[in-house]
């Protein structure tokens, strides 16, 4: 197995290789204007120097792990990070017991549907304004953007989880004389845990996308607002280093989020059930 | 055919049940009357749609009747309850708790201490050959060992009643003989009342003391006999044979009944 993912590790690095390669090939023939679309090299080396913390060491300034951590590209990373976790956090802490409202209650659901359903195609990014009417500026109006982004995706899959909980994992309860707070947390909520680990997953997407253009928008760190930073003095390898440091993040994130999928699956044995 | 016992276990008293859907009812059950005597085994027996499913269901409160009730000692049945465990032809563990979770969920909701949940569930899955599974998911597990788990899970509720929805009905032959017979043993160790529903002639004959037959639509009692073979059974025993014949004769004039309304409804449409 692990043999297997390490053959399909070096499989998939093939393509950006090649990309790569050609792309520097044209660079260094002289095709591209490096204003434009910068050398892969100089990407790199740009994306060393903005990793780099921008004063040398000093031992009695602080220990040396602050030190290390005090590049530029780092701080924002953690501060994206931060605002991605934080506004999940509060999006899905939202969504999950509304969700289990709505899933397990006609009554709920039918008063809650159609102003969710008006609500959900609004994207985040219209909030924007708003949001910096109601907030100002830096992390609070971020926050309400990524939160927002989150709470859909959550919503909709707990929903649709609790809903889709067979009933006769609920009447075997009903049998071992389950009141109706253990049906919920004991059967209802673990039985909708494939379908809510889902939602959870294309929330912390949304929630990345969102993170960035709030960054452009109402911060004055982080990845997102980097990017709009470099736009301005036409550092294109910094913006495209940005990117590349937003793709990795989104893929640690979402490699960390099916480590986690699988430990809390482990009994499911996927569609057949 | 009424059976005089001191105190019956469960007494099924005029219970008529009735299904409606938009155009039209169907009677399910219809003056259905008898007693169960404390640590008698039932069999209801007869082909799908006599209604034997709903009668259990009506027992084990999840589905009431239309009219009439059904008592266990001197209490009404109005909901579900620990006191008539179920065991389903589908299982229906919980596939997120492992075998020892799924048997101990019943003591869990009851409140009991801790260590005597991991006791009993101990004992249990001890005596059902389950010990080694423990801490496996069922989804891990064949047809037969859910069926085992989902047998100690009622038992652990330690109720007075089993009730049992064609529980052997996918499991295959040897699989099924096998837990046949742990359940006889279970049965008689643990003196429960035994509701069992199943369309398998020679399985109620196996089994039971008594095997009630119930007629297609409307469902009503047939034939309410007892069984006075010694145990363990012979299927390939003469008395067992005609005994499977007579019976045999009852389910298939029952079951004939169905084809034709099934025709009958065919044309119609």
């Amino acid at each position: 197995m692990a043999k297997n993912n390490k053959g399909s590790f070096l499989q998939g690095l093939l393509v950006p290789i090649v990309v790569i390669a050609l792309w520097e090939g044209a660079s260094r023939a002289g095709w591209i204007n490096p204003q434009i679309l910068p050398s892969p090299w100089a990407v790199l080396k740009k994306w060393v120097e903005y990793a780099t913390p921008l004063k040398p060491y000093e031992p009695e300034a602080g220990s040396w792990l602050a030190w290390a951590f005090s590049g530029e590209l780092i701080m924002d990373a953690i501060g994206s990070l931060y605002r991605v976790v934080a506004g999940f956090l509060i999006g899905a802490g939202l969504a999950l017991p509304l969700g289990l409202l709505m899933g397990s209650s006609q009554r709920i659901y039918g008063l809650m549907n159609l102003t969710v359903q008006v609500i959900r195609p609004i994207p985040p990014i219209a909030y924007i304004p708003l949001a910096i009417l109601w907030f100002g500026l830096g992390n609070p109006p971020a926050l309400f953007l990524i939160s927002l982004g989150a709470f859909f995706p959550v919503l909709m899959n707990t929903i649709a989880g609790v809903r889709q909980v067979d009933s006769i994992y609920l009447r075997a309860a009903r049998n071992l004389g389950a009141s109706q707070s253990t049906l919920f947390l004991r059967v209802m909520l673990p039985a909708a845990v494939p379908y809510i680990l889902s939602g959870v997953r294309i929330g912390i997407g949304t929630a990345f996308i969102v993170v960035i253009v709030a960054e452009m928008i109402a911060v004055s760190n982080g990845l997102g607002f980097r990017i709009m930073e470099a736009r301005e003095y036409f550092w294109s390898d910094k913006i495209i280093a940005g990117m590349i440091t937003i793709g990795l993040l989104g893929l640690a994130i979402d490699l960390g989020m099916s480590r986690l999928n699988n430990y809390m699956l482990r009994w499911h044995r996927g569609l057949e059930n | 055919m009424n059976q005089t016992n001191a105190s019956p276990r469960i007494r099924i008293q005029n219970v008529h049940k009735v299904f409606k859907t938009d155009d039209r009812e169907v009677v399910a059950l219809k003056d259905i009357h008898f007693d169960i005597p404390d640590g008698q085994f039932v069999c209801l027996l007869g082909p799908s749609g006599c209604g034997k499913s709903t009668l259990l269901n009506a027992i084990a409160g999840f589905a009431l009747p239309s009219s009439g009730q059904i008592l266990t000692g001197d209490k009404v049945v109005t909901e579900p309850g620990p006191d008539r465990g179920m065991v389903f032809q589908e299982y229906a563990l919980f596939p997120w708790m492992t075998v020892e979770q799924n048997v101990a969920f019943g003591l869990e909701i009851k409140g009991t201490p801790k260590s005597e949940i991991h006791q009993r569930v101990t004992q249990l899955l001890d005596k059902l050959g389950l010990i080694d599974f423990r801490t496996r998911f069922p989804k891990d597990l064949s047809g037969g060992m859910r069926q085992r788990v989902a047998i100690a899970r009622v038992l652990a509720l330690d109720s007075p009643i089993m009730l049992m929805d064609e529980p052997f009905g996918a499991l295959d032959a040897l699989t099924r003989r096998n837990l046949q017979d742990e359940l006889l043993r279970i049965w008689d160790e643990f003196r429960k009342t035994i509701v069992f529903v199943t369309h398998s002639i020679e399985e109620a004959i196996y089994l039971a003391d008594r095997i009630v037959v119930m007629t297609y639509r409307p469902g009503t009692v047939k034939r309410d006999m007892l069984v006075n073979l010694p145990r363990l059974r012979d299927p390939a025993d003469p008395e067992f044979n005609a005994l499977k014949r007579e019976l045999g004769q009852l389910v298939m004039e029952e079951q004939q009944r169905h084809h034709n309304a099934e025709m009958k409804a065919a044309a119609v449409d």
